[in-house]
């Protein structure tokens, strides 16, 4: 079966200025993790355009809403409870439909349920820390958790990350494919966090931290923060979906 | 005037050393769902030649990663690819293209049982040379590593690849090759810094 369908334009190249460099010696382990040479630029091709994609059909009835999807029969996670919703947009500002989110956090003790992880805060026997959702056919994305407590780390000797949650984000192409992490307004540890501090433009961190959101807010159960997200975008042009040679 | 930029990319951040917990919670024994997503790219009998690619990522002191997460995406044997993006043809329905690793609990090393993928177009018509997309994240890695696993014993379709021709330091193409060990076996290590240093892309 051949299709003829004209392709859509390439992908418009990424603005690495608003994006972290690679080698930012306080954090530490970004020194011998970052490579040296610089990155070579193509334009993309079908590979880079195309991408895996996940129907509901891997989703469970509670991945998208951490107080519970690891928690007892009848039992909930311990801490604040909220609600995280966003939009997905490309770079043109369209909605990114049906992409899959997968997101971690700590406990709201600041604590990981991971085997590497020696914080003495305790683990909370009712939350695992993970969750996943997908987008909707306008980008819109919705999930429940309890609020992440601040950490200690070993960088510094008294490095100590602000209240965030990971997120990893496929879109529609590999080319798109992300993991950032959001943080809350208002958190006094943001602007002395050495992995904010490796994007140098203050005004691209700002994207990351998540404003309460007071309207979407569910009285008498759980505050919301609004996180938007914008994926790369691809150039489409008139001229640009002309077959080759026209 | 206007502004220009209304819709600037989100800026990436470090995966961190738990990126297992949200991309392969079961392989760290947070059975949240019910398995993890990319831990096979089979969902049945495939066509085409099948492979088993191997490797570990190294840190500019020599050292494997352990914490790391690798993802690739490809094309089927014919050079198809099982997404909605594809238009050329049906793809080989039982392989998904897309694996995800979090390489060994113990030595970071990272194996995919995938196929041997056939050629895709670049975007003016040419073919490119079978390869595989590759995402690394890990932590200290700021923003996910972008390379290409290419093979070395596809030394004609590599010498016509319109991004293995245009590289200028061309010592440096074998960093983007798997090597045949066996049949149907690759081997293929990424180093983030050094004299080998792995050719990382921005596409
Ligand atoms: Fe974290």
């Amino acid at each position: 079966m051949k299709n003829n369908t004209p392709r859509r334009g390439g992908f418009m190249a990424r603005n690495r200025a608003g994006h972290p460099t690679a080698c930012h010696p306080p954090y530490k382990t970004s020194v011998k993790r970052s490579p040296q040479a610089a990155l070579l630029s193509y334009p993309s091709s079908l590979s880079e355009e195309s991408g895996p994609v996940f129907g509901p059909d891997v989703l469970g009835p509670l991945d998208n809403d951490m107080i519970t999807n690891f928690a007892a029969p009848g039992e909930m996670a311990i801490g604040p409870r909220i609600v995280v919703h966003g939009r997905v947009t490309d770079e043109s500002g369209r909605g990114v439909p049906r992409t899959l989110l997968e997101l971690w956090q700590a406990n709201a003790g600041g604590r990981y349920r991971h085997k590497k992880e020696g914080y003495l805060a305790p683990l909370d026997p009712n939350f695992g820390g993970c969750g996943r959702c997908l987008t909707d056919e306008d980008g819109q994305y919705e999930f429940r958790t309890i609020l992440p407590g601040p950490y200690p780390w070993p960088n510094g000797v008294n490095d100590w990350r602000p209240a965030h949650i990971h997120f990893s984000v496929f879109g529609s192409s590999f080319a798109q494919r992300l993991i950032t992490q959001m943080y809350f307004e208002g958190d006094p540890l943001i602007w002395r966090c050495p992995i904010i501090g490796t994007i140098a433009d203050k005004s691209a961190a700002e994207r990351l931290i998540a404003p309460l959101d007071m309207k979407r807010t569910i009285p008498m159960d759980a505050r919301a923060y609004k996180f938007d997200i914008v994926l790369r975008g691809r150039r489409q042009s008139y001229f640009e979906n002309r077959r080759e040679g026209l | 005037m206007q502004p220009f930029d209304d819709h600037p990319e989100t800026p990436s951040q470090t995966a961190g050393p738990y990126v297992h917990i949200g991309c392969t919670p079961t392989f760290c024994d947070i059975n949240v769902y019910s398995g993890d997503l990319g831990a096979s790219m089979k969902m049945g009998p495939v066509k085409g030649e099948e492979i088993t690619l191997t490797g570990s990522i190294y840190d500019g002191l020599g050292g494997a990663l352990k914490d790391a997460l690798i993802e690739i995406w490809q094309a089927d044997a014919d050079g198809l690819y099982n997404a909605p993006e594809e238009t050329r043809g049906q793809a080989d329905p039982n392989f998904t293209g897309w694996g995800r690793s979090p390489g060994d609990m113990q030595t970071g090393a990272f194996r995919f049982e995938t196929v041997k993928p056939g050629r895709v177009p670049w975007p003016d018509g040419r073919l490119q040379a079978p390869h595989i997309s590759v995402w690394i994240v890990a932590r200290g890695i700021n923003m996910g590593l972008t390379t290409r696993i290419y093979f070395d014993d596809e030394a004609t379709a590599n010498a016509e690849d319109p991004i293995l021709s245009r590289i200028e330091h061309q010592n440096r193409i074998p960093t983007l090759l798997a090597k045949k060990t066996a049949p149907g076996q690759y081997q293929y290590d990424v180093r983030l810094q050094g004299p080998n240093e792995t050719i990382f892309l921005d596409i």
